[in-house]
This record gives structure tokens, C-alpha cells and sequence, in this order.
């Protein structure tokens, strides 16, 4: 009988494992024993990281996209469509374009992030953002022609993509608009929800005198509660107003529908453990990614390496083994402090990141793994 | 056991969520909440023993009680 395994998401995450289940099963896959069917509703793969370098003219969204077809082995079944509807009970999976159920023997979500703009009043027409393609180029437009006043950065949502993002986009605007003899014309002004400058301790701690080094005004304990496009505010929970010339916001977060109707988890988060990153709610289920509730960033590393231990573990479900492979909450990320330096952390859910002094050495390492990046869609690196 | 007698109008469990996920789950249900609800934060975090009292302190929520009976924290918010 063959067992089937269906992937659902291509992104870092869907692709990796996809990838790396056709390298580990490819006998199995080749005899017909085992199938492995990677679904996405978009016939591209998009790698994020772009996006980021955007706003500042660096690159373009065509420098984040491939086609999936070129990334995944041909030993995987590409399907484009999206999946409507996932009954865990039956197994199969309803899907909007294809014609009839797609039956699976074990299912791996690896759905992503969605942005949602519309839970703040005022957001979608009053902020920018570089979460996205068309976010990044209208937010591009504006800051490519500022030349004075008050640019502020507003992490609105958690979780969201990329923790280290929000620092990356102030310190580079600093060192950007520095640079062109702009800075003292432009303020810089960088909200976050909780008590300090990012949620990881360790790296806020870090953070912190960098802001103040650097001149960039930091409000915590701000949660967006309302914009106001036409008086350019950006309002808090807490009660407090902040007028903005240019805002770039980090837009509040959420999975895919799906997950939520399957009973998997909420806001389209799929409830794991996060150590086998099994689904909580449902057999044969898995989840990785940004789509994983496992506490660590939702971030291109995290799926990288989840979909390692996830390849290990289906590959000994399917062979009648033991499955003993599993995630030790390992990320890595390197930050860009600026336009011509970065620094680097490396953690796990044991042991805290320690960010590294920031190099020069380090940022070309950055823009360097960014264009290999393609090697590890493919499985490769 | 506890002897804290509030019946709250949503519960939030935030348990096994690294911080700061309690607090930024409890600031969630608080966004949709109506003035006079009363939440409750269930966390195993210490660190929520200090997060949720000083964003509580930030705001015109109140924080009403705080459970510390059992292996969890209960916090009660009563949304302003």
C-alpha cells in the first residue's frame, strides 16, 4: 500500500521537507510504496528576507521569487491549488481548484503567515509595510523621496515574521539616512508592545543602548490600538498619541483559516508539541514553520531546521520505526545593525541567544546567505 | 487551593508559552474585550508575575487578584 504525505505550504518550511523527503525516501518514492504531494496556491517560492532591503532600493520582490517547480525535486507531486477545508478524521484534504478529496497518511501544515491590517482601524491606509511585496514597494515610494520628519516604526503584532526585522529596518534607516546627511532632519521613533525593545531579553538588552546610541526614540509598552490616516497618528491601548510623517508598521498576524475550522489550533496557529512538533489536536498531523505554535521565532531558520527533524521523523513513521528525531528549538539569525554591518545570534530553548559584536563580516555573510538561500529551497544547504 | 472567588468573563491559558507570550496573549483578548469583563491569564511563566502587573500599571485595566495557590498563575484583569 503506498503511503501518502501531503505537504501543505510551499514556503521555507514546504519545500525543505519536501525536498528532503524526495532525497530520503527516493527508493521508496521510486518503487510507488511512498508519495509525497506538495500543495501551495501560488506557483512561485517566495523567500521574505527580500523584503526587507526593498524600502532602501536594495532589491527587488523579483529577487525573492522562484518557481517552485525549479526548487522541488521532481520526484514530488506540485500541486497549485488551495486547500479549503481539512478533515483530520477522514484524512483528505478538500481543495479549491482540483477535482475530488486528496487523501493523505499523514499531513504536514506549513501554511505561513497572513498579515491582518484590517484588526487595527486605520492601519491598512494609514501604514506601510515590508511584510509583504506590495507592502515593501509602497513603503519604498515613501522613503526613497524623505528627506525630514518623523519616521516611525510601530511593531503592532505578535507574534510576527522575523523578530529581528523591527530592529533591522530603525538601525538601517539611522545608518541610511545618516549617510545622505539626512539624519538630523528625520527623527526615528521605534514602538513595542511589551516592556522593552523585543521580546527575547537577551537581544533587547542589546538592542537598547544601540537605540539610545544611535538617537532612535524607543516607546514601549505601546499596543497600536487605532491610526488616523488624515491626522497621521498612531494611537495606544496605554493611551498614548504619536504624530508620524512616514509609518512603518510590523501589521498583526495570523495563520490560515483552515487550521482553525480543522480544530487544530487558533488564529491559524497549529497547536504542537514542540519537541516532535506533532498537532495536539488530531493523529498523523504535523505542523512547522511560522504555522508551529513552538514559541521560537517564526523565522526561515526555525522551518529550516524543523523540517530536518520532521523528514527524520516521517521517513521512521513510514519504515515501522521508532521515530526519535526531534527539534531542539534551534534558530539562527543575523541582524543587519546598519547598512554596511550586522550581527548574529544563534539559540535554542535551552540556551539564550548572545548576539555577536556587529561586523561588516557579518553583514556580507547576511547578503551572502541570502543569495544561497536558493540551495537550501532546494534542499541542498 | 484557591480562595480567590471571581468569576471570570474569558480565560486566557497561556501556559507552556515562553515569555513574552502571556502577556501579549493576555493584551489580545483584552483588544476585544468589553469595558467591566474580567479576564483570566493562566501562566507558568515568572516572568509574567512582573510583565502583566507592569503593562496592567500602563493602562486604566485593573489588575484584581493574582492566584498563586497552585503550580500556575491565575491573573484577573478587569478590562477598563
Amino acid at each position: 500500500m503506498t503511503e501518502r504525505v501531503a505537504i501543505l505550504g510551499g514556503g521555507t518550511g514546504g519545500a525543505v521537507l519536501a525536498n528532503n523527503l524526495a532525497e530520503r525516501l527516493g527508493p521508496e518514492i521510486d518503487a510507488g510504496d511512498v508519495e509525497v504531494t506538495l500543495i501551495n496556491d501560488d506557483p512561485d517560492h517566495v523567500y521574505k528576507p527580500v523584503w526587507l532591503y526593498i524600502p532602501f532600493g536594495q532589491r527587488e520582490p523579483a529577487d525573492g521569487r522562484r518557481p517552485l517547480r525549479d526548487l522541488v525535486d521532481d520526484r514530488i507531486d506540485l500541486t497549485i491549488d488551495r486547500v479549503t477545508a481539512i478533515d483530520t478524521d477522514g484524512k483528505e484534504l478538500a481543495l479549491r481548484d482540483g477535482a475530488g478529496p486528496l487523501g493523505y497518511d499523514y499531513l504536514v501544515v506549513a501554511t505561513g503567515s497572513t498579515l491582518a491590517d484590517e484588526e487595527i482601524p486605520g492601519l491598512a491606509a494609514g501604514g506601510h509595510d515590508y511584510y509583504s511585496e506590495s507592502g515593501a514597494l509602497a513603503l519604498r515610494d515613501e522613503l526613497l523621496s524623505m528627506t525630514e520628519g518623523h519616521l516611525v516604526l510601530s511593531v503592532v503584532g505578535t507574534p510576527h515574521m522575523c523578530p529581528a526585522a523591527p530592529l533591522e529596518f530603525v538601525f538601517m534607516a539611522d545608518d541610511w539616512f545618516r549617510k545622505r546627511g539626512l539624519r538630523d532632519d528625520v527623527e526615528i521613533t521605534y514602538t513595542y508592545p511589551i516592556q522593552r525593545v523585543h521580546g527575547n531579553p537577551h537581544i533587547a538588552e542589546w538592542a537598547e543602548p544601540i537605540m539610545g546610541e544611535r538617537d532612535i526614540n524607543v516607546e514601549t509598552f505601546f499596543n497600536a490600538e487605532s491610526v488616523d490616516p488624515d491626522a497621521n497618528t498612531i494611537t495606544s491601548m496605554e493611551g498614548t498619541d504619536i504624530e508620524y510623517d512616514l509609518l512603518a508598521a510590523i501589521p498583526p498576524h495570523r495563520g490560515v483559516d483552515v487550521v482553525d475550522e480543522a480544530g487544530l489550533g487558533d488564529r491559524g496557529w497549529v497547536d504542537v508539541d514542540k519537541h516532535t512538533l506533532e498537532a495536539e489536536a488530531a493523529e498523523d498531523v504535523y505542523a512547522l514553520g511560522d504555522a508551529a505554535t513552538t514559541g521560537v521565532p517564526k523565522a526561515g531558520s526555525v522551518a529550516h531546521y524543523q523540517a530536518g527533524v520532521l523528514s527524520q521523523r516521517l521517513a521512521s513513521e513510514i519504515r515501522g520505526r521508532p521515530a526519535t528525531a526531534t527539534y531542539d528549538g534551534k534558530t539562527l539569525c543575523f541582524v543587519e545593525t546598519g547598512m554596511d554591518a550586522a550581527s548574529f545570534v544563534e539559540f535554542d530553548y535551552e540556551n539564550p541567544p548572545s548576539p555577536a559584536p556587529p561586523s561588516e563580516k557579518l553583514h556580507w555573510s547576511k547578503l551572502a546567505y541570502n543569495e544561497s538561500y536558493w540551495l537550501t529551497a532546494r534542499g541542498l544547504l | 487551593m484557591s480562595t480567590i472567588d471571581i468569576e471570570p468573563t474569558d480565560t486566557v491559558d497561556a501556559r507552556g508559552a515562553a515569555c513574552p507570550g502571556p502577556l501579549m496573549d493576555l493584551i489580545g483578548r483584552v483588544r476585544s474585550a468589553s469595558p467591566g469583563d474580567v479576564i483570566l491569564l493562566l501562566s507558568d511563566n515568572d516572568q509574567s508575575l512582573t510583565d502583566v502587573s507592569e503593562w496592567v500599571d500602563e493602562t486604566d485595566n485593573e489588575l484584581v487578584a493574582v492566584d498563586e495557590s497552585d503550580d500556575d498563575y491565575g491573573f484577573y484583569v478587569e478590562v477598563a
